[in-house]
């Protein structure tokens, strides 16, 4: 196994593995945002099977390793592979042969990293060991996540921050997804245009879901 | 036409280069890149100085020798061609040109524009043939290949080893060679049975020369002077994990 790793097509396969598994989190992530826009009871109750459900607490740690090796491989590789070429170009011309998101995935990936660091601090560090709000739906308590997020999601600024965070994931995804696929070698004359297809609209399904929520809860405060 | 030039000029490997100005009138529409690079060493040669060093052969986009990096890209501004093909009509009249050697920690400069490309041949040699005892020449008919595996396995074999594929990709990576020469056997049948060992050998050569990953940006293919696929990447992908996960 280490020998597989060591070689380039390995961590590659790796990536690509921890890259779909992530991609999956984030429909499963965006579905439940969407609660936010059902109302305070349904979303504090989607928040609270998520943080008590047995299957979702097994895959967190597995969704932090993830992330991870994702980081950390890609990190290994994109810095080696520096290395590859001591004299560069005096001029390099990408514009017409390679997307501009394809050439810059680390650049990429380092904002979402930032944005993932302010994300996981806001929210779920708060949700885990802040001071939280309860309400009693029933006969069950459950923490008021709602009024947390919702609560950023009037200040502009932070706004500004989480749309620009869908932005970099939704490029982020553009060249990803299908290079996922591509890495694993499910990938032929047929196939590449769909998986470039469907890529393309799962980027933007989830660039413009993310961007949506803080959007609508920034224009509801501002029109009263 | 006239043109002022900037060439990469380097004594030997184990000196420092340095991009050197000239201005060339004269210039033919008609003539190729390579002509206007010979007409330039002759108006060297004729003031007392040094040509500059270039590689080139049949000049007729096949045997792969050309190798020069203008204006930013591999091959120069145009598409599916090798350099001795690119024509002087691509550019205007007063144009600067940079022209640079392939740019590779595996492809180190010899000098001026030459670079030693012996690590493709050592790919080759790593696994780029097929070793199985076929004994005497079958009857041809008894082995069929259909149209669709045939084209696809020449589509492969159409490499010509140039390396713009390494010049291109922002990782200095080689997987498209790699892939087209592991695809062009992999498809037929006389290649078929060592094509998983062959991908993991050939890979693992690539790796140890010091090419780097591939990203899967596509410049390679874009670059590519005989347009070679990247599904020739992914079916290389496909053969070395087939190959790993077997064993």
């Amino acid at each position: 196994m280490s020998s597989f790793i060591n070689t380039s097509i390995g961590k590659k396969f790796l990536i690509s593995i921890t890259g779909l598994f992530l991609i999956s989190f984030l429909a499963v992530h965006l579905t439940g945002n969407l609660f936010l826009l059902a109302g305070q009871e349904s979303f504090n109750l989607v928040a609270h099977f998520m943080a008590t459900d047995r299957v979702i607490s097994f895959m967190e740690p597995l969704l932090a390793v993830g992330f991870l090796l994702h980081i950390v491989f890609t990190a290994y590789l994109t810095i080696t592979n520096q290395f590859k070429r001591p004299q560069k170009f005096a001029k390099v011309d990408h514009r017409q042969t390679s997307s501009w998101p394809s050439q810059n995935m680390f650049v990429l990936g380092g904002l979402i990293f930032i944005f993932l660091v302010l994300h996981l601090s806001n929210f779920w560090y708060q949700m885990q060991f802040g001071e939280m709000d309860y309400i009693l739906y029933g006969d069950i308590w459950v923490q008021d996540a709602y009024s947390l997020v919702t609560g950023k999601f009037i200040i502009w600024w932070y706004v500004l921050i989480y749309v620009a965070g869908a932005v970099f994931l939704g490029l982020h995804l553009l060249h990803g997804f299908k290079s996922a696929f591509f890495s694993l070698g499910l990938y032929n004359k047929v196939w590449g245009g769909r998986l470039m297809l469907i890529g393309a609209i799962y980027s933007i399904i989830i660039t413009v879901g993310f961007s949506l929520i803080p959007v609508y809860f920034l224009i509801g405060h501002l029109t009263g | 036409m006239e043109f002022k030039l900037k060439i990469w000029r380097q004594k030997n490997a184990r000196s420092q280069g340095a991009f050197v100005e000239y201005f060339i009138s004269g210039v033919s529409k008609e003539m190729s890149f390579l002509e206007m690079l010979d007409y330039l060493n002759k108006t060297l040669i004729e003031s007392g100085d040094n040509p500059v060093a270039f590689e080139h052969d049949c000049r007729e986009g096949i045997c792969g020798s050309c190798s020069l990096y203008i204006n930013g890209r591999p091959h120069g501004p145009d598409d599916l061609i090798a350099t001795c093909e690119l024509r002087m009509t691509k550019f205007k009249s007063g144009d600067t040109i940079i022209v640079e050697p392939w740019r590779a920690k595996s492809f180190p400069v010899l000098r001026d524009l030459i670079v030693d490309r012996y690590a493709f041949d050592k790919i080759m040699q790593a696994g780029g043939f097929i070793s199985v005892n076929s004994g005497a020449a079958p009857e041809a008919n008894s082995i069929p290949v259909s149209r669709e595996v045939a084209d696809e396995a020449f589509d492969a074999a159409i490499c010509i080893g140039c390396g713009a594929c390494v010049a291109a990709c922002k990782n200095s990576s080689a997987m498209l060679f790699v892939a087209a020469k592991v695809s062009q056997l992999a498809l037929l049948p006389q290649g078929k049975p060592e094509a998983e060992k062959r991908a993991r050998a050939m890979v693992a050569k690539m790796d140890e020369l010091g090419f780097g990953s591939c990203s899967n940006t596509g410049a390679c293919e874009a670059e590519c002077p005989k347009g070679i696929s990247l599904a020739h990447i992914a079916r290389l992908n496909r053969e070395f994990l087939l190959a790993v996960f077997k064993t």
